[in-house]
């Protein structure tokens, strides 16, 4: 029955228009950055290398599709969560709205069958999206500007990584980046299930989101007891492939609080959705 | 031989926060009984059945579907139920006959794609598989809710104010898809609706409930018969219409009367010879309407 009602999810997000929309202004944000890059990339990147020019010599092709897959994941990590939540935000709060949550119930399939097969649905969405964004990323970006050796700037300085050596550590970085948002979809299917309407949970998964963020970046001693395991702090961990060496104990973490993260919210969903009067 | 219980709901309670929307209701559904299930707006049917269908917790009382109970077999019962709810609700993005395999799926036994378009045959919707629900009116809307509550051929049909919202055509379909169902498929089918003359042409047993509580339960002709008859007669000569009543029907009751109209308690039997003596001793009749105590024993129920 799992099955079944997850191949049902399927069928719904692929017939909503909304799946296209996230899909769609990934599409478009990542041509937008990817057309400034081509127009005016190499004035973008002296800003960074400008400071170190009187110390170091660049040669070959900096600006090439690794430095850009990589400024675009950068830049869109904080925004494709609210793409994921459009679709995912409304997987059980939308049957309430619509009614269709009274049908599903009354039909001889579990209520937590009903959850899990949202969240594998939700997850697979998920999967899509971050699938499509590496595919523009990285093989559209390498396709239009090359390949060569990126320059990676963190807190430490300058980590320059060889071509060889870059597509692993994408191939990791995209698998922690779904895993970020992964809790993302697991929190807004959550608040859906305490929804009756589908903006609710979309709106208070981006809240959620923000105020994490801010705690997170607040340098004041109260909140360093939090921050560890706020999953807004461990969303930006795929940067952390780009470092050299690898903080391999610091990505495990990350990896566990997200995990646990989407654990947790699933219960959270599993528990409030059984107890639940459908009264809608 | 005694029938076989299909529901029994025994002092079924339900409370959201301060609100009691069920006090006390109980009733017996038997196989192949078309059950009306008659209130009021608001008397707690709806709250009933969202807790008969496991939608809705009951806070006490005790519900037995098919002999089991919904805490430990609540698959195995929703399985041979089909139900409609208030008003059938559908995936509007999606054609008819994808919102059907949709619920086909889940309904716990493999409906063919042939079968779904028997369905909307049977429903009349024959042709219309492809549409997408959003351009559905309200009646075809119903009439799909019933497909669905078919697909998996239950033995138990749960219709909650089946004909809400319709015109008059559309409840003239839907009270016909339902006399289908209950003489060429047999099916059990609890019918709740607020209008007695819906459930005295469909059900043959029923419950009436009120405030969250149950008035009385019974077959629909007993019920119906049980009670004595009150007719309005519009008559040229009262006082002599009132004498020839009271002379020929000793246990008539003149209920109430004025110039031109009395209303007379009778049994039902007598009303034809009622009819005839009254003409008979040169009484013109302009109108004689029967009206049942058990209508007005429901609008008591419902203006109180």
């Amino acid at each position: 029955m799992l099955l079944k009602n997850t191949y049902n999810e399927f069928v719904k997000i692929l017939a909503k228009p909304r799946s296209y929309l996230g899909i769609g202004a990934l599409t478009l944000l990542i041509f937008v950055i990817l057309f400034a890059m081509k127009a005016d990339g190499k004035s973008f990147i002296s800003f960074v290398t400008a400071s170190f020019e009187q110390t170091l010599s660049f040669n070959g092709n900096i600006l090439n599709g690794n430095l850009i897959a990589f400024i675009i994941l950068q830049m869109l990590i904080i925004h494709i969560p609210l793409l994921v939540a459009l679709v995912t935000g409304d997987l059980i709060s939308g049957e309430a709205a619509m009614g269709t949550v009274r049908m599903l119930a009354s039909k001889p399939i579990s209520r937590t069958n009903i959850v899990l097969s949202k969240f594998i649905a939700g997850a697979v969405y998920t999967l899509v999206i971050t699938l499509w964004l590496g595919f523009l990323a990285l093989v559209v970006a390498r396709w239009i500007f090359g390949t060569g050796d990126i320059i990676v700037l963190n807190s430490d300085g300058l980590v320059i990584l060889k071509e060889s050596d870059v597509m692993w550590r994408y191939g990791c970085a995209f698998i922690v980046a779904f895993l970020s948002l992964l809790t993302i979809s697991t929190l807004s299917i959550c608040l859906s299930a305490f929804a009756e309407n589908s903006i609710g949970p979309i709106v208070s998964t981006m809240a959620i989101i923000i105020l994490f963020t801010i705690i997170g970046s607040l340098d004041v001693t109260v909140f360093d007891n939090i921050k560890p395991y706020l999953f807004t702090t461990h969303m930006a961990s795929w940067r952390s492939f780009f470092e050299d060496p690898i903080p391999t104990a610091k990505i495990i973490q990350s990896v566990v609080i997200l995990l646990v993260h989407n654990v947790l919210l699933v219960l959270i969903a599993i528990i409030k959705f059984n107890k639940k009067d459908i009264t809608s | 031989m005694e029938k076989e219980t299909v529901i029994k709901v025994e002092h079924l309670a339900k409370s959201f926060g301060s609100f009691q929307a069920v006090k006390d209701v109980s009733f017996t559904v038997n196989k192949g009984d078309v059950f009306g299930f008659l209130g009021p707006n608001g008397a707690g049917k709806s709250t009933t059945i969202r807790c008969l269908l496991s939608l809705i917790k009951p806070d006490a009382g005790n519900i037995e579907m098919f002999g089991k109970s919904y805490s430990n077999q609540c698959s195995a019962i929703l399985a041979n139920i089909g139900s409609i709810i208030e008003k059938p609700d559908f995936y509007k993005y999606l054609s008819a006959q994808k919102n059907l395999e949709i619920f086909a799926r889940i309904s716990g036994a493999k409906v063919s794609k042939s079968e779904i378009g028997e369905m909307l045959d049977f429903v009349g919707l024959g042709g219309r598989g492809g549409d997408k629900i959003g351009g559905f009116s309200h009646g075809m809307k119903q009439r799909l809710g019933i497909a669905q509550t078919l697909l998996h051929k239950p033995d138990l049909i749960i219709l909650d104010e089946p004909t809400t919202g319709l015109d008059p055509q559309g409840i003239i379909e839907i009270r016909n898809l339902i006399l289908r169902l209950k003489n060429e498929q047999k099916k059990t089918i609890l019918l709740s609706s607020h209008q007695l003359s819906e459930i005295e042409l469909i059900a043959n047993r029923m419950v009436i409930i009120n405030k969250g509580k149950s008035i009385v339960e019974g077959e629909v002709q007993d019920l119906l018969n049980a009670q004595e008859l009150v007719v309005h007669l519009e008559v040229d000569q009262v006082e002599k219409a009132v004498q020839v009543i009271r002379a020929q029907f000793p246990n008539a009751q003149i209920v109430s009367q004025n110039a031109t109209e009395l209303e007379v308690a009778i049994e039902k039997l007598n009303v034809p010879l009622l009819n005839k003596l009254i003409i008979e001793n040169g009484i013109s009749v302009f109108a004689l309407e029967p009206k049942r105590k058990l209508e007005d024993f429901f609008m008591k129920i419902v203006q109180a």
